[in-house]
């Protein structure tokens, strides 16, 4: 064993890689959460949106026109469960596990021919002055756009859930969806632009992991990230500081571990790898004493003349 | 316009009628997925559901309706307990892969002593390691209120290192070359879950998963807590007022459905599967999940919820071999029967009305 190959400049700038793809993910998924819809989904149109960007990137050349297919797919998948729970009013448990089930088929199909290629690389952005800072430039400043995206949708989620009228109305359907019928908002009406925003981030969140965390296609390449997304919302309390502060977390114990089995310390890979599922566990245990954050008709259905 | 009028209860005509809807809608589907896979669709449908049982390898096929469809019984008659109950245990994965690990580990222990104790023995340590591995979820809800989804879930990804960790380390068979992977308990005769009947399909599983239909149809019909899990489920507050106790309803939701899908675990290591591998687990425990459902979370239903399935899994390894139809298309075909279930159930639980826009 050896600890000391284990860098800790590398080992920042790698969690913020990690973190990634579970952020933005997490943030789609607090999104639709505070309209009041509970999508568990996630993994599901993670995966989707993985293939998806995967393919068009390939295809075409381009990581960025992969990424932007990636999000139509994850918001075209999160469709159906909009369809499901807004108009045919199923159970919105039941739906979303519908949605990771079809997805993981869907994407398995569409995956067939990609199997062990290697997509376009993203380009890291070059940021020529603040990149050149001793230990903060690599660990800050030198990573690809997506990165930097996340981050900023951490911003716009916040600023727009706090400060936009828009924000205010989401927030409204989803503490209490009759009182805000009765005001005149349409509820199924902000409830699917939740949901296919969610979507959105699903599959954006996926694409970054095929094109480039890992990158490559393999089937069920998400792993669960979709299900820690979703612990991260409740981690977070359904806020989206809080969620940048979870990815964190969970990107710092996934890089740990990898790097742990790399320096090749004596226990079996199989207990380290098992580690970030066991913390969001933990995790869950403690943030889950407090429920009162809870959007009040989270997973309730909407029913207008009910 | 359509309209929806809640209906005052779900119909129970509509209620056994939409899982039929759903499976045709789904062949429909299904037959124009397969035509835009370049496949014959006709022929694709005609393979899956019809040659396993009256094509001309039928008598090779009809048994193993049986080995596929137990398991996904076992599994789903426990979740749907939970599930009528809104309790929702998705981890049945998980419960599955331990309930085989462990009892496999139970019967290696005792390698090569022949007795008769040995099965029964492994038989309740599946049950055991899936009922303690279902606790985790139940206890964390019960004590802190953990969200049971999410920690049934993720214990799934820590089953499926656990199972490669075991097959690499404690239980690989020492005589099998380094090679990962536990001894093969077909060829230990105290530890085999052998067929009861040659060459019928039928094994102990088989047999488990008979009575625990029994004993469901039982629980929910003519005991209390059956009772109290329906009522629960219907009407939360109701239920409260009524004196069940919410708390030992979730331990035994989660610790039944865990037993089950350990015990389903168990028997596929000592028969069918025959070894604990690093890819033992092949999904049962996430399509007993559409089981449940299509079955409407009624024991009867899951019976033949569960033999309709496993007619997919097999009807789908006929059509990999003679259309080469992709195996990922068979699992989408799965995902899409639950998908028109529950889209089809809005005539269950509403009236749909057709209105004029004037009118709306």
């Amino acid at each position: 064993m050896d600890l000391s190959s284990i860098n800790p400049i590398l080992l920042l700038a790698s969690l913020m890689v990690a973190a990634t793809p579970i952020l933005i993910a997490a943030l789609g998924e607090l999104v639709v959460e505070r309209a009041g819809v509970l999508n568990l989904g996630v993994e599901g149109m993670m995966i989707t949106g993985a293939i998806c960007g995967f393919a068009v990137a390939v295809e075409t050349g381009s990581p960025m026109l992969g990424f932007l297919a990636a999000a139509a797919g994850g918001a075209l998948l999160s469709c159906l469960f909009a369809l499901l729970t807004q108009f045919a009013l199923a159970n919105q448990v039941a739906s979303g596990l519908a949605l990771t089930l079809f997805g993981l088929g869907l994407s398995s199909l569409m995956g067939q021919g990609y199997v062990g290629i290697k997509p376009p690389p993203t380009a890291k952005l070059d940021i020529p002055l603040l990149g050149d800072i001793p230990v903060l430039g690599p660990i800050l400043f030198a990573h690809d756009v997506m990165v930097y995206v996340g981050l900023a949708l951490v911003v716009a989620v916040w600023a727009f859930l706090k400060y936009t009228r828009g924000g205010l109305v989401l927030r409204a359907v989803g503490e209490n969806h009759d009182a805000a019928h009765a005001l005149g908002y349409k509820v199924v009406r902000v409830r699917v632009m939740a949901i296919l925003f969610g979507g959105a981030c699903a599959g954006l969140g996926g694409a970054y992991i095929s094109l480039i965390r890992v990158p490559q296609w393999t089937e069920g390449m998400t792993a669960g990230a979709g299900w820690i997304a979703l612990a991260l919302v409740v981690f977070a309390s359904w806020k989206a500081g809080r969620v940048l502060l979870g990815a964190y977390l969970f990107g710092g114990v996934t890089v740990l571990q990898l790097n742990l089995q790399a320096a090749g310390v004596d226990i079996p890979v199989e207990y380290l790898s098992m580690s970030p599922y066991l913390i969001t566990i933990l995790v869950l245990v403690i943030m889950s004493a407090d429920r009162s954050r809870a959007p009040a008709s989270l997973g309730r259905i909407f029913h207008a003349s009910g | 316009m359509l309209r929806l009028e809640k209906r005052p209860q779900p119909s129970a005509f509509w209620s056994w009628l939409t899982p039929l809807i759903a499976v045709v809608v789904t062949m429909i589907a299904g037959g124009l997925l397969f035509g835009a896979l370049g496949k014959p669709p006709i022929e694709a449908i005609r393979t899956i559901f019809w040659e396993p049982i009256f094509g001309e390898f039928s008598f090779y096929y009809r048994p193993q309706l049986l080995v596929k469809g137990a398991p996904l019984v076992l599994i789903a008659i426990g979740l749907s307990l939970g599930f009528r109950a809104g309790i929702w245990n998705i981890g049945a994965e998980g419960q599955y892969i331990i309930g085989a690990i462990c009892g496999a580990a139970v019967g290696l222990a005792f390698y090569p002593t022949e007795s008769w104790v040995i099965f029964p023995l492994m038989v309740l340590a599946g049950a055991l390691g899936g009922w303690a591995w279902a606790m985790i979820p139940a206890l964390l809800k019960v004590r802190f209120g953990t969200n049971e989804i999410l920690v049934s879930l993720m214990l799934v990804y820590v089953a499926e290192q656990l199972l490669a960790a075991m097959a690499l380390g404690p239980l690989k068979n020492p005589e099998g070359f380094g090679f990962p992977g536990s001894r093969n308990l077909q060829q230990y005769p105290s530890a085999h879950n052998a067929e009861i009947i040659t060459g019928s399909g039928m094994h102990w599983g088989v047999v488990a998963a008979l009575v625990a239909v029994i004993f469901a149809y039982i629980l929910l019909n003519r005991h209390i807590l059956g009772y109290h899990i329906r009522l629960t489920g219907q009407a939360p507050r109701a239920a409260r007022f009524a004196g069940v106790r919410p708390r030992l309803l979730i331990l035994f939701c989660l610790g039944a459905s865990g037993a089950l899908a350990g015990l389903a675990g168990m028997f596929e290591v000592s028969g069918p599967t025959g070894q604990i591998s690093i890819d033992f687990n092949v999904g049962y425990g996430f399509t007993a999940i559409i089981v449940a459902f299509l079955g409407r979370l009624h024991p009867v239903g899951i019976m033949l919820a569960g033999l309709l399935m496993a007619l997919t899994y097999i009807g789908g390894e006929i059509a990999q071999s003679n259309l080469g139809l992709p195996a990922a298309a068979i699992q989408l075909f799965q995902g899409m029967l639950l998908f028109f279930l529950l889209a089809v159930d809005v005539l269950t639980n509403y009236r749909v009305w057709l209105t004029s826009t004037e009118a709306a």
